[in-house]
């Protein structure tokens, strides 16, 4: 059984009396901590939520919610950010909860309100980000009924939440908001939703905190088991062609301080995956880039010809490992994960390590320590003059559009060397979302928010709007498609309104990008429904678009002009930027490792293809 | 494919039963029975889940249900060393001219009647699968005009119990 007690919860029951205090009255003592107020159900929220330390929701009000917002309306430490679309309020709590770490929280309605969530709770599922969502529901007598906006919201999320509440008696929602906060941000952290119906935020009821939290089946293993750590130690010391393949997992337990110890310690090459970008610099001499299908030459190739693979963090997802056969056919593995049904889910792994990959990392780096003390450090230099001469021989690049339009690549490469390590960057899905990946230098964790698992068209706008409210003081760039920017745009009224001037480089190629690049390769160039007339037609045209949601409107198309209007938008801070940059459509992603084919299969660009054939260290 | 049973506890809360039919479901595993039913806890429930998986994916199975909140608990019963049961209840047809065989059939397996017609018995059995098995075989000659069989339960054997608390 656990308790909410070490949360930051003393504030709550004092403020408000505080605040209630006119000259020449005596203001009320405070209640003591833990002893139970009257109030309504939906006053037990907003007091819950703020003893939580809740600071942003992200949220649209409707019938059944309504309750829960007359009492938001008076919280002077829980900010309230009006959405134009419930999809919006999703993405960007999880775009919060990227840059920060902390829980990101989002509100909506009963029925389509909730629905239309679940896109942002799957996209958080998948991406292991803690998210809470409230969602209002019908009163409980009509529950089951097909009543007005009733939707069984935690039926329908049940696969894609790590888990959800259906709060049925008032008095319980101190603990439901408590539990739901504990299960987001410990363990696998993930989307967690509370459902309350409309009744149950009205009715009376005794509020106390901190409640009991009772999660008998939720024990997450943090602590590392002390032998397979050393037997990873020891794997790491006596392998010859070892790679630290280092995901998501790494960011959420904030290990990236203790990952480069254990890199230099050990001189081991490292790859970052989509999720981990950013969790080891870009500019580290012992960086290969990102693994798989768009991965790096020397990535990929590295972990192909490795004998031993260390995952920290990371899933073996498919788009990693390509055909899953194939993979690093001469690998062994150690598998350090916190969720222990990750370890051997795709891959076997040979060294299990289940527990939170900050404290594996400090305990490797000891245990790594103990074996340099006993046999003298370890050189990989063979091994290492092999990754060069991939390094040299395929660095990341790429031509420019021979029609004379400009290189999508290139206005990304600017963006990052202008805007600089310390901005945070939001992607949405396909080419350009790839090429941020590829050609933006990050060095520091949460800078790189993105969709990874889920994949999720749409993302940025929303993602990079919660990232602005976490860090109002940093430039917050979206690099979105004209096929993602239509998805989501409308939260540009949003960032106008309640002053979140983030930037957007529509990366306008007038195309849904990816899936013509696959058309272009694997469906004989026959291009069905993926022009969308954002070139030919100029509809909508983004610079009227934005200006007509109270943002600035750029447009860019000459390679001459490109820095000076990234540097114009760095210069706008009192609303967002949109940027029209007009791209070539033919463009392409490389290198590529086509789907279904294993990674030894990889194209560094079109019509080359890396012989591994050379001697193995 | 062998199968295994699972002992698994769960809070007694609503919706715990969608969580772990849903996880079979989407993930892809086969459930061949499962019966769910209050403990000596009354906040406590046990499903006895059986599947039909290879060693590695009863791996992810276990895991994958330890992963639900409301899971507190999961042991994979061995055959050898829990006792599993089934109930069958069947309707055979039994008129005059063949009752004295179908209840020979019944004593040999030490099975019940429980409902009585002028043209059929109603035969309770409990056992495990194989026993049912052999026992629907003998009477399907007589005709079986419904049967209704109940997932398998199993308890371990010996004075060790499997508990809710005992995890903590």
């Amino acid at each position: 059984m656990t308790s909410a007690t070490s949360r930051p919860s003393s504030r709550a029951g004092q403020e408000p009396a505080a605040r209630e205090a006119k000259p020449g009255t005596r203001p009320k003592p405070a209640p003591p901590a833990g002893a139970p107020v009257r109030l309504t159900g939906a006053q037990s929220l907003v007091r819950s939520l703020e003893a939580v330390g809740v600071e942003v929701v992200f949220g649209i009000p409707g019938g059944t919610i309504l309750p829960a917002y007359d009492p938001l309306l008076d919280s002077t430490k829980v900010r309230h950010v009006l959405v134009r679309h419930e999809q919006g309020a999703g993405h960007a709590a999880t775009g919060y909860a990227q840059a920060t770490g902390k829980v990101g929280v989002c509100m909506a309605t009963s029925g389509p309100g909730a629905t239309n969530l679940v896109t942002p709770l799957a996209d958080a599922n998948m991406d292991s980000v803690p998210v809470v969502a409230i969602t209002g529901q019908q009163t409980r007598a009509l529950i089951g009924t097909d009543a007005f906006q009733e939707a069984d919201i935690c039926g329908i999320t049940m696969p894609i939440t790590k888990h959800n509440f259906l709060v049925t008696d008032p008095a319980d929602i101190p603990a439901a908001i408590a539990e739901a906060f504990h299960l987001a941000s410990t363990g696998r952290p993930g989307p967690v939703l509370v459902d309350i119906p409309k009744d149950v935020l009205q009715e009376q009821t005794a509020y106390v905190w901190p409640p009991e939290m009772q999660l008998p089946g939720y024990r997450p293993t943090l602590r590392p088991h002390g032998k397979q750590v050393r037997e990873a130690a020891r794997l790491m010391m006596s392998a010859r062609r070892p790679v630290l393949y280092v995901g998501g997992g790494v960011v959420k337990a904030k290990a990236a301080e203790q990952l480069k110890t254990l890199a230099e310690l050990t001189g081991i090459p490292v790859v970052t995956t989509l999720m981990a970008r950013g969790a080891f610099p870009d500019s580290h001499a012992q960086h290969l880039g990102m693994p798989g299908m768009h991965g790096s030459v020397a990535a990929v190739a590295a972990m192909q010809r490795s004998d031993l693979l260390v995952a920290l963090g990371a899933r073996f997802d498919d788009r990693v490992t390509g055909q899953l056969s194939s993979f690093a056919p001469d690998a062994q593995v150690v598998h350090a994960d916190i969720d222990p049904a990750e370890i051997s889910k795709n891959r076997k792994a040979d060294v299990p390590i289940v527990g939170d990959c900050a404290e594996i990392i400090n305990e490797l780096i000891a245990a790594v320590k103990a074996e340099i003390d006993r046999d003298g450090e370890r050189k990989y230099d063979a091994w290492w003059t092999q990754i060069e001469s991939w390094r040299d021989t395929y660095p990341a690049g790429y031509d420019w559009p021979t029609d004379g339009s400009l290189a999508p690549q290139y206005v990304i490469e600017r963006i990052g060397s202008l805007v600089g390590p310390d901005a945070l960057y939001a992607a949405g899905v396909g080419q350009h979302q790839m090429w941020a990946a590829q050609f933006i230098g990050y060095e520091k964790p949460g800078t790189w928010i993105n969709s990874g698992g889920l994949g999720t068209m749409g993302f940025a706008v929303p993602a990079a709007m919660g990232a602005k409210f976490a860090y109002p003081d940093k430039q917050v760039w979206a690099i979105d498609g004209d096929g993602c920017f239509q998805m989501t745009n409308q939260e540009l009224a949003t960032c106008a309104i309640e002053g979140a001037p983030i930037k957007v480089a529509v990366i306008n190629n007038g195309n849904l990008g990816m899936v013509r690049q696959w058309q272009n390769l694997f469906y004989a160039e026959r291009y069905s429904s993926t022009d969308l007339g954002t070139h030919a037609h100029r509809i909508p045209d983004f610079v009227l678009l934005a200006e007509s949601m109270g943002c600035v409107g750029l447009r860019c198309d000459a390679k001459d002009e490109v820095d000076d209007v990234i540097k114009k938008a760095m210069d706008i801070n009192d609303r967002p930027v949109v940027i029209d940059f007009i791209v070539g459509k033919d463009a392409q992603v490389w290198p590529m490792v086509a789907a279904g084919t294993g990674n030894d299969e990889i194209m560094a660009a079109r019509g080359i293809r890396p012989l591994f054939e050379d001697d193995e260290v | 494919m062998s199968t295994h049973t699972l002992s698994v506890l769960t809070e007694n809360k609503p919706g715990v039963l969608a969580r772990v039919a849903g996880l079979f479901s989407r993930r892809g595993f086969n459930i061949e029975s499962l019966a769910v039913g209050p403990t000596e806890n009354p906040e406590v429930s046990r499903m006895t889940i059986v599947v039909a998986v290879e060693d590695l994916p009863l791996e992810q199975v276990t895991k994958q249900l330890n992963k639900l909140v409301n899971v507190i608990k999961i042991v994979e019963l061995d055959p050898q060393t829990s006792v599993q049961r089934e109930l069958l209840l069947v309707k055979v047809r039994a008129d005059a001219t063949v009752r004295s065989q179908v209840l020979e059939t019944v004593q040999l397996f030490r099975a019940k009647v429980v409902d009585v017609s002028p043209e059929a018995l109603t035969v309770e059995a409990t056992g495990t699968a194989d026993k049912i098995n052999a026992l629907l075989r003998m009477l399907e000659p007589y005709g079986v005009r419904e049967l209704v069989q109940s997932g398998m339960v199993a308890v371990g054997r010996g004075a060790k119990s499997i508990t809710a608390t005992s995890t903590r």
